[in-house]
Formats: structure tokens, C-alpha cells, sequence
């Protein structure tokens, strides 16, 4: 009795991963679970920091999901961490859904705002859209306070692969 | 306090890169008196507040929620230190025309409607912006008033939780008047101004 709750539970909770996996999420990301997933030396990461509220920003967001789109057979990761309140997470998975984001989005979880923006770079003021090239076989990372065209991305994409 | 140190010691050394570049105050420069037109109508300078020991200056506007969701925090701090000899004075450093929300208008309503007790003046040239080197809003300078003028005393942020969620979060703005006032040094002098970006004129 006991076992056949439990093997159903299993199916009901594998059932439910399985439509959160087809379905597109955000969740919440740490400065330390960031650094985290840019670990892999053969991989390129590309990581903007945007706002639902952020005009430049949402302007931009598409060129940023054709690069990924163009390269998807290419080891490069384009991840898009929303700098939104942490009490904003529905607005942005609705404007993820909306506007069907491609790339994987985050919602930035700053316990601290200070030491996550310094944590990201130094030489970062905070403000909006900012941007940052990871390539860890090649030293690389670097952060860029401004905003990018499709074309400027890909040269950036090109020069640091 | 080792965490501290730690966290204060990236605080600086990203002063040091942010600055190197960046025109604008250093904590210890003299602050430029303004001539600014206010929302109801009459013009502001620093100079007006003459039992004024200090001021704390808010780059802040209407339309940015970073600035929304401190404007209750901005009320707090002239009520606070208003008597004190700290008023707040507000400027808005944005160019209406970029962002429409920061219009005149908007802020004599916004002023109206949050009964602010402060002045809510606009940059409209926006060399004062300039000249101060506000990166966002809000951005604050807290300044201490000398013989020899103005003195920057602190730059930065209100405090380090936009959110108003963290019990604990750190003042700022609040610890750097209080040491003023108190004839102390303040602590934390530069911290990272986070909001949004300033709205310049086009082509400006």
C-alpha cells in the first residue's frame, strides 16, 4: 500500500518536472549559483543584465536571443539575469512568456545589492543594461556598461571565443 | 567585522576604477551651489538654507521604480533631518523630452500627491547633474557645510536594500549624517549609486 503510494508519487512529481521542463521558467540566481553555472572552460557565456522596467534594455533582449539562436550548435550560453525586485518574479516570467525568450532568464537574488553588483564587476555602476563575456580556457571576462546591437554582440561573441 | 572590512575594501577599490574616468564629485571635493526652479514655482539654492548645517542632495524622478521604491525613505530623511540641520533637497536630472514621466508637471504632482516636504527642483540644463556626476536615480550627495564651502561627505546609495526587505540593511545615508552631526567621521563614504540610468538630452 505504502509502495504503491509512493510509486505514485513519483509519477505525479516526475510528471510535474516534466512539464516545468517543457514549459519556460525563471527562477532565482545567486551571485555564487551564477558563478556556478559559468564554470565549464569550453563554453562561452554571455550574460546580460536587464529589467522589465528598463526601455534599452527590452529593446535589446532580442539580439541577445538571435545570437543564441544563430549559435546554438556552438559552445557559447547566453544567459539573461533580470535585475528586477525579487517580489517582481510573476511580472517577469509573464513578460518571459510574452515575449518568448529563447535563452535561459534568471531573476537576480541579491541579498545584498552592493556586494552582488561588485560581484559582478567592479567597474559597474549598477545601472542598466550591462553585459558580461565569460571564457574561462581564455582568462576572459569582461563587463560592458552599455547596450548592444546584433552586430556589435557578434563581434563580441567572435573576439572572445 | 572582517566581512566588512572585506566588503568595504571592494567598495573602495571600486571607487577607485569607477572614479578614475568619471567626471563628477570625489567625497572631499566642494559641492557647486544651483539655482534651480523647484515645483512650486521659486527657485532653490543651497545657499537660501541659511541655519543649514549640511544637505543631503537626492538625484531622484518620478518615473524610475529604484527611485518609487525609495521615495518614502527620501520623505523619512527630511522629516529626520530637516531639524536637524540636514534638509533634503531634491533634484530631477532627467530630460523630459526622453522621459516624458519626468516632465514638470509630473513632479509638481507627484510633490503634491506624496506631500513632499522638501524642495523638487529640475535640472533642466542638466550641468548640475553633470557637475555632480549623479549616475542614477537616486543618487545621493551628502554635504557638510564649511568655511570653505560645501563639502562632499558621502556619495552613493540610501542604503544597500532597494526592496525594503532586510531588517538589518545598512543606512547609509542615515550613518553618514549622523556621524556629520555627531562631529564624527563618517564611515562608508562612497557607495554604488544603483537605479536608473540618468535620461540625457538627446545629442547632449
Amino acid at each position: 500500500m505504502l509502495l504503491k503510494r509512493l510509486f505514485s508519487a513519483v509519477l505525479f512529481l516526475s510528471f510535474f518536472s516534466g512539464a516545468f521542463a517543457q514549459s519556460k521558467t525563471v527562477n532565482l540566481l545567486s551571485i555564487q549559483q551564477l558563478n556556478k553555472r559559468m564554470s565549464n572552460p569550453d563554453t562561452v557565456y554571455i550574460v546580460n543584465f536587464w529589467a522589465t522596467w528598463c526601455g534599452p534594455c527590452v529593446k535589446e533582449l532580442p539580439n541577445f536571443d538571435q545570437l543564441q539562436t544563430t549559435y546554438k550548435k556552438q559552445p557559447v550560453k547566453v544567459l539573461l539575469v533580470s535585475m528586477d525586485f525579487k517580489s517582481k518574479l510573476g511580472e517577469v516570467k509573464t513578460f518571459t512568456k510574452t515575449r518568448k525568450l529563447v535563452s535561459d532568464v534568471f531573476l537576480a537574488d541579491k541579498t545584498n545589492e552592493q556586494s552582488f553588483i561588485d560581484g559582478i564587476d567592479k567597474s559597474w555602476s549598477g545601472a542598466l543594461p550591462g553585459t558580461l563575456v565569460v571564457n574561462n580556457k581564455k582568462h576572459i571576462r569582461k563587463f560592458y556598461e552599455q547596450e548592444f546591437t546584433y552586430n556589435e554582440l557578434n563581434k563580441l561573441y567572435q573576439t572572445n571565443k | 567585522m572582517k566581512k566588512f572590512l572585506a566588503v568595504l575594501m571592494i567598495a573602495v577599490t571600486g571607487l577607485v576604477a569607477f572614479t578614475a574616468d568619471t567626471p563628477g564629485y570625489k567625497v572631499g571635493d566642494i559641492a557647486t551651489d544651483f539655482k534651480l526652479k523647484s515645483v512650486d514655482g521659486k527657485m532653490v539654492s543651497l545657499a537660501n538654507y541659511t541655519s543649514a548645517k549640511g544637505y543631503i542632495v537626492v538625484f531622484t524622478c518620478n518615473h524610475c521604480p529604484y527611485a518609487k521604491a525609495y521615495e518614502s525613505r527620501i520623505i523619512a530623511l527630511d522629516k529626520m533631518y530637516a531639524s536637524k540641520g540636514y534638509p533634503v533637497i531634491a533634484i530631477s536630472p532627467n530630460d523630459p523630452v526622453s522621459e516624458p514621466a519626468d516632465s514638470f508637471d509630473n513632479m509638481k504632482k507627484l510633490a503634491a500627491e506624496k506631500k513632499y516636504t522638501f524642495p523638487y527642483t529640475i535640472d533642466e540644463t542638466q550641468n548640475i547633474t553633470r557637475a555632480y556626476g549623479a549616475k542614477a536615480t537616486p543618487h545621493v550627495f551628502v554635504l557638510q557645510k564649511t568655511d570653505k564651502g560645501n563639502v562632499v561627505k558621502y556619495i552613493g546609495a540610501i542604503d544597500d536594500d532597494t526592496e525594503n526587505v532586510n531588517p538589518n540593511h545598512t543606512k547609509y545615508v542615515e550613518n553618514a549624517v549622523n556621524a556629520l552631526i555627531g562631529g564624527k567621521t563618517v564611515e562608508t563614504t562612497t557607495t554604488k549609486a544603483i537605479g536608473c540610468s540618468i535620461k540625457w538630452k538627446k545629442g547632449a
